[in-house]
């Protein structure tokens, strides 16, 4: 056996492997904003002044940590069903077993990122925020949240790559994203080498892509006036900048 | 800086022309964290126009009494009034003291201008961006007007060519201007600061203190903690002398200063000269 490189490429343009990336796209960012959304409010729920509702936020990431994915992706596609008879119809397809499992897994680790965000903002910067008059949700919105996004940008894009090859995962729930797709097709040909070297290939050139979004997010939250004035325009600018200019 | 004034005329007038009375006082002030008793019943009224710089040693509650002034800390006993208003709090049905909620509060404290000691600018915000935030989020004002206003204010304590800075990119002094500024264009019926040069490098302590100073004759009623003895006796009406939780002592400038009644105030003034 070798390297066959007209197979490699031949499987590199497949129709089934081009077909396997929305899906795998569209699962990683689907989990990833639901799980950063679910992530938000655990992460609230452990900075909040009630006793009760820290240990709820606590018990979520303690829980949801503690499971492995692929355990709670199969309990999700198989176990859930049995438990929820809602679940059971075909209308339950294959994404949303992975999104549910991915999402809530992804909204532990993200729970944690966002708590070490809003724990680095200096207590003063809400003070001054109240000084002026500014409501609760004023203060979070125009003053802790953009300095939170600053600090969180780094760890939630490494997270989000992780997610990204999570997705691969969901091959245990039978979705048609790119592993699941890459099997099937060994199955047929036995091409182990190239099948998997392309496989390979589309995951890092899916992450090279958001690495270079990362690196446009961090610029975008550069506060200096130089950073400013020099870059074009841009639809995080609002809430990076303000009313900066 | 000099030029001008650095409030507008309409808001010199009202300083001068409001209700008679106090424009802030303190019945007898209390503040507990756990067993610790910071504030064991402050007492204390300020007329308007005038400016009370409150000295004491580090731990005597100072910082603390003006954060319960500005209403950032609730209250374990007492009251603060604003023209003649209770704020704060209220008194329940039942007689208690009921603490009012946050949303309540900011209604309040838009009134009072805050300036603390390590200025707290936000640093997502320029210059510009600092000073506008309060009015296009509190007081709602559209943003080109609020900007006009931001813009007049930040030239008038000297930061005009300074203000599409960041604050990283601003010196202390400057940084602490632009946060004087912020507090101004609320247009507050007091300004309380919070040892405003303390975290400032000797050499731009003049150009904060030279806007308060200013701030001062223009007829703005002012709370200073503080330990710049200069500007206490040059520019403060009243001096009180904080210790352990208490006011101990008060009098205009060259009294205090002069001939401090307190053992405990001269050692003060002794230590600090």
């Amino acid at each position: 056996m070798h390297f066959d490189v007209g197979i490699f490429l031949g499987a590199l343009t497949s129709k089934a492997l081009r077909e396997a990336i929305p899906v795998t796209i569209s699962l990683a960012v689907t989990s990833f904003v639901i799980g950063v959304i679910i992530g938000l409010l655990v992460a609230l729920a452990r900075s909040s002044r009630f006793r009760v509702v820290r240990y709820l936020g606590w018990t979520y990431v303690w829980f949801f940590r503690a499971i492995p994915t692929i355990i709670l992706l199969f309990f999700v596609w198989n176990a859930l069903p049995e438990l929820v008879p809602a679940l059971a119809g075909p209308g339950f397809m294959p994404f949303y077993a992975a999104v549910i499992g991915l999402s809530v897994n992804e909204a532990a680790y993200a729970a944690e990122i966002i708590r070490g965000g809003l724990l680095s903002v200096d207590d003063g910067q809400r003070q001054a925020a109240r000084a002026l008059g500014m409501r609760p949700a004023a203060v979070f919105r125009r003053v802790v949240a953009p300095q939170v996004i600053r600090v969180v940008i780094p760890p939630m894009a490494n997270d989000f790559i992780t997610l990204l090859k999570l997705t691969s995962l969901a091959y245990a729930v039978s979705l048609r994203e790119i592993l699941t797709v890459t099997q099937t097709q060994i199955a047929q040909t036995f091409r182990h080498v190239e099948w998997y070297s392309a496989a390979a290939v589309y995951f890092i050139v899916l992450v090279s892509i958001f690495t270079v979004g990362q690196a446009w997010l961090e610029r975008r939250f550069v506060w200096t006036s130089a950073a400013r004035s020099g870059s074009g325009g841009g639809m995080l600018r609002g809430f990076g900048g303000g009313m900066a200019r | 800086m000099s030029q001008g004034h650095i409030l507008d005329e309409d808001v010199i007038a009202q300083l001068h022309a409001g209700p008679a009375g106090n424009v802030i006082e303190a019945i007898d002030i209390r503040r507990r964290y756990g067993a610790n008793e910071v504030l064991r019943g402050v007492s204390f009224g300020i007329r308007r126009g005038e400016v009370k710089a409150i000295l004491g040693p580090s731990g005597s509650g100072k910082s603390t009494l003006l954060r319960c002034l500005a209403l950032l800390e609730p209250l374990d006993g007492g009251e603060v009034h604003l023209d003649g208003q209770r704020v704060g709090a209220r008194q329940g049905r039942d007689g208690r003291l009921v603490p009012l909620g946050e949303s309540e509060l900011a209604a309040q404290r838009a009134d009072i201008g805050m300036v603390f000691q390590r200025f707290n600018l936000f640093p997502h915000l320029s210059a510009l961006g600092n000073v506008m935030i309060g009015l296009t989020e509190v007081r709602k004002v559209p943003p080109a007007e609020a900007r006009g206003i931001a813009d007049r204010m930040l030239e008038r304590v000297g930061l005009g060519h300074r203000r599409d800075h960041f604050p990283s990119e601003l010196s202390g002094g400057q940084q602490q201007r632009v946060a004087i500024a912020r507090a101004l264009v609320m247009k507050p019926k007091v300004m309380l600061f919070d040892e405003p040069t303390s975290a400032l490098d000797p050499e731009l302590v003049g150009e904060v203190l030279r806007v308060m100073e200013e701030l001062a004759r223009e007829g703005m009623t002012m709370v200073v903690v503080t330990h710049e003895i200069g500007f206490a006796r040059d520019v403060a009406s009243q001096v009180l002398m904080m210790d352990e939780g208490q006011i101990i002592e008060d009098g205009p400038p060259d009294e205090f200063f002069a001939s401090p009644k307190q053992e405990r105030t001269k050692r003060f003034l002794d230590a600090v000269r």
